[in-house]
């Protein structure tokens, strides 16, 4: 079986953002339950916030790369 | 996957696979991303054109409102919620260009008969980073003079002892992070998709072609996952370049901003 042990490292490294996304999302679930109308505007944060965490695994992924 | 390993005849693709010149070679060559992207552009500019070539204040066809959709998503959803209703309007032609040109080129990364998207080469989010990192500087510099941008970065209220550990990463975040992750976020989310989405297709044609015994039905099922996975992709690739405008807009509205 052969493979790299960077899969490995990035897997270790994508629990992190994982987690904080899943946070994002469920502050906006909550905060859109609660207020309805204040969709639009929480939106645009979530996906913001969702992204600037999600950039964390990405960077992860591009180092997988780098032997 | 492990089995046709150790049969020594599956060859994972890697990241060669998105080296593709077409005309030439090394530094100077005319690849596959870069026909797309020289494609991409004149089909954008055409459509758009035929699509708002009859206007009316009240859209009377379909084409029309269609196109003001897509264009109020930009104009109102992005730019105006962000920059702020007062000057927004001189950032839109940017900011919808930007949108619909990765859009565009991210979307034929899944869609034939390109299937391959140009973002997946990391120069050209590079490119577009650029335009945006130019643009973001100079204009807080236009607006408050180098030396009132430099004090705006940091925010106000800050103790005295840790004025300069902020300003440092203040410093690093405008000048480094931001634009390493603007280029990275897409260039890793084409990449990285496209990437997964060769390994689901090319281990179930191998799976189904060279499997033995019930490999065959794992290769099935792989190729089911992954026109899930495609449509996944699509999800992806358009929100990726709403975040790349959305994030555009938030940096330009950042240097805009008269207080921190």
């Amino acid at each position: 079986m052969e493979g790299s042990l960077n899969v490995i490292g990035y897997g270790l490294a994508a629990i992190g953002p994982a987690i904080a996304v899943g946070l994002i999302f469920a502050a906006y679930v909550s905060g859109v339950a609660r207020q309805p109308e204040a969709r639009g505007m929480l939106q645009p944060i979530a996906l913001l916030g969702a992204a600037l965490a999600e950039a964390l695994a990405l960077l992860g992924f591009v180092l997988t790369f780098i032997n | 996957m492990l089995a046709t390993a150790e049969a020594g005849g599956w060859e994972a693709p890697g990241v060669s696979d998105f080296w593709q010149p077409l005309i030439g070679d090394g530094a100077w060559a005319i690849t596959r991303p870069m026909f797309v992207m020289a494609i991409s552009v004149v089909v954008i500019g055409a459509v758009l054109l035929a699509l708002t070539k009859k206007l009316s204040i009240v859209p009377a066809n379909k084409k029309q409102f269609a196109t003001e959709a897509l264009y109020g998503v930009v104009r109102n959803g992005v730019a105006r919620d962000i920059i702020g209703s007062r000057e927004f309007l001189k950032f839109v032609p940017l900011l919808f260009t930007m949108f619909v040109l990765i859009v565009v080129n991210n979307l034929v990364g899944t869609l034939p008969p390109v299937m391959f998207p140009t973002m997946s080469r990391f120069a050209f989010p590079v490119a577009l980073t650029l335009i945006v990192f130019v643009l973001y500087h100079a204009l807080g510099v236009k607006r408050k003079g180098a030396v009132g941008y430099i004090k705006s970065m940091v925010p106000p209220g800050i103790p005295i002892a840790l004025l300069p550990i902020v300003f440092l990463l203040e410093l690093f975040t405008y000048f480094i992070s931001r634009p390493l992750t603007l280029a990275v976020r897409l260039f890793a989310n084409m990449f990285a998709g496209h990437m997964l989405i060769l390994v689901v297709y090319l281990g179930g044609e191998y799976l189904i072609l060279h499997g033995d015994g019930l490999l065959p039905v794992a290769g099935v099922v792989s190729f089911l996952g992954g026109v899930g996975f495609s449509f996944f992709e699509l999800l992806i690739q358009v929100l990726q370049a709403y975040i790349f405008t959305l994030l555009t807009a938030v940096y330009i509205a950042g240097s805009l901003a008269d207080e921190h």
